[in-house]
């Protein structure tokens, strides 16, 4: 329980906000944030850099047979998200109503992800929806 | 006074029908809508609960204002489904509307009036300048018991209002507000029970309209304003008949109730049914108009305002939608079963 609760707690902004990071120097962003750049490695500094969540859809699929910690979400469906900024994001797509297919127009919304159990944490996350 | 600078409303997009759940229980839906005014609920989503849908409209609440969400010195979430029993719903929407650490942050229970009591103490807190901005929020995924008469009207929703004292920065000011309260057992919910019990009829005349009543009658004997004062009324709303019974009760028309009255089209949204309202009613109102509101929560207590819409409100009119265009525009219908597996009373094994 007290790792799941340390993880939790570390990547709240990143779930939460779509914290990413930004070096410095070559501006290149990431998401989920980094600590050195891929690019121009220790030579720079990175700062946090908040993303706007609007993006349009680069691939995605449908999960029909989901892990234990999905299986009241099946069938979901996963996508891999271009955002307006330049990083490709993982994220899930809610159902509402209107057809997923690459290009699609995107924004963030705020979601449960999955919950520990009975009596463990829940973890609230960014999703997708088309719009 | 302290004043509205900003707002913002969320209702899930799923929607049930009365005759859906009729249909389940053998029952007379065409009878029920007639009786209750309401045609459908408001669903949450199996990812949606009370956080969620405070954060979402806490955002848009944030977007509606223009303040930066750094300035907000307290936010209060008042709900009665809280998802965590102990840890608090505000914490998370404070980080995620990235309004930073220092704040003050708590959740309220009131039944269907928490969010108003956070209005009330953020207006206490900005008037004596303890805060520059506040944020209190009604949300709720309320509970209705399979086959209780409940289940018909418990839906899920919330509005979020940032409170302050500029008053050019205010979309509406706050006139005044006044409450009245007793220890009255017309609905209630032990720890650890799924859903609440209520006194069936008894929440009607000692529950809902003594408080309604006194807390409106009086407000207007302090202001000293008539009914016929306001060019809108919110009454907290657990179905489409009592608010109407309520305003006729006390000298107000039809026509003042209309525009809050969300509940013929997504049931009682508890914490967020007069917030929403209120909502409603600032998507349409003109500067200058008067607005009255009155909340009720079951146990029981009414919070009564009177608000003054200001020139401000058209041009932060255009950043968001209204809230019955998105009522009406973004909803899907779902059956019984789906229903049931969103509220997660049937779960996969």
């Amino acid at each position: 329980m007290e790792k799941a609760s340390a993880g939790m707690w570390r990547k709240i902004d990143t779930r939460y906000n779509l914290i990413g990071s930004e070096c410095e120097k070559c501006k290149t962003l990431y998401f989920p944030p980094r600590i050195i750049c891929r690019i121009c490695g220790r030579d720079t500094k990175m700062r946090s850099r908040k993303l706007s969540g609007n993006g349009k859809v680069y691939s995605f699929t449908t999960i029909r047979v989901p892990s234990d910690t999905f299986k009241e979400s099946a069938p979901y469906t996963v996508g891999v998200i271009e955002l307006e900024e330049g990083p490709k994001v993982e994220g899930h797509v809610v159902e509402n109503g209107k057809k997923v297919a690459i290009g699609s127009k995107v924004k963030t919304v705020f979601r449960k992800m999955y919950v520990d159990g009975d009596e463990g944490l829940i973890h609230y996350h960014f999703k997708f929806e088309t719009i | 006074m302290a004043g509205i600078i900003g707002y913002g409303a969320y209702v899930p997009r799923l929607r049930i029908k009365v005759e859906e759940i009729a249909r389940v229980w053998n029952e007379d839906g065409e009878a029920i809508k007639r009786g209750l005014n309401i045609k459908e609920k408001s669903v949450p989503a199996f990812d949606e609960d009370a956080a969620t849908i405070a954060v979402e409209a806490a955002r848009k609440a944030i977007h509606h204002s223009g303040i930066n969400p750094r300035e907000l010195g307290a936010v209060y979430v008042g709900s009665e489904s809280h998802p965590y029993a102990v840890k608090p719903t505000a914490t998370v929407v404070a980080q995620a509307i990235d309004a930073g650490h220092n704040l003050t942050a708590a959740d309220l229970e009131f039944a269907c009036k928490a969010g108003t009591a956070g209005i009330q103490m953020l207006m206490g807190m900005t008037d004596s300048n303890m805060i520059k901005y506040g944020m209190a929020i009604g949300s709720d995924t309320s509970q209705g018991r399979p086959g209780d008469a409940l289940e018909y009207t418990a839906s899920a929703g919330g509005a979020a209002f940032i409170i302050g004292k500029e008053k050019k920065e205010m979309i509406a000011e706050i006139l005044k507000t006044v409450s009245y309260t007793s220890d009255t057992p017309d609905f209630w919910r032990r720890e650890g029970a799924n859903f609440p019990s209520h006194g069936g009829r008894f929440t009607g005349e000692p529950g809902y309209f003594k408080h309604v009543a006194n807390a409106t009658k009086l407000l207007l004997e302090q202001t000293g304003f008539k009914p016929s004062d306001f060019d809108y009324v919110v009454f907290h709303q657990p179905n489409g008949k009592f608010p109407l019974n309520a305003a006729k009760l006390l000298g107000f028309t039809e026509k003042q109730v209309e525009e809050g009255l969300l509940t013929p089209i997504i049931g009682n949204t508890y914490s967020g049914a007069s917030m929403l309202g209120l909502a409603a009613v600032l998507d349409k109102a003109k500067p200058g108009q008067k607005i009255m509101v009155t909340s009720f929560g079951s146990g029981a207590g009414s919070d009564s305002f009177a608000i003054q819409v200001t020139n401000n409100i058209e041009s932060k009119r255009k950043r968001v939608a209204p809230l019955r265009e998105l009522i009406a525009k973004d909803k899907m219908y779902i059956d019984y079963a789906l229903y049931l597996k969103n509220r997660s009373s049937i779960v996969r094994t």
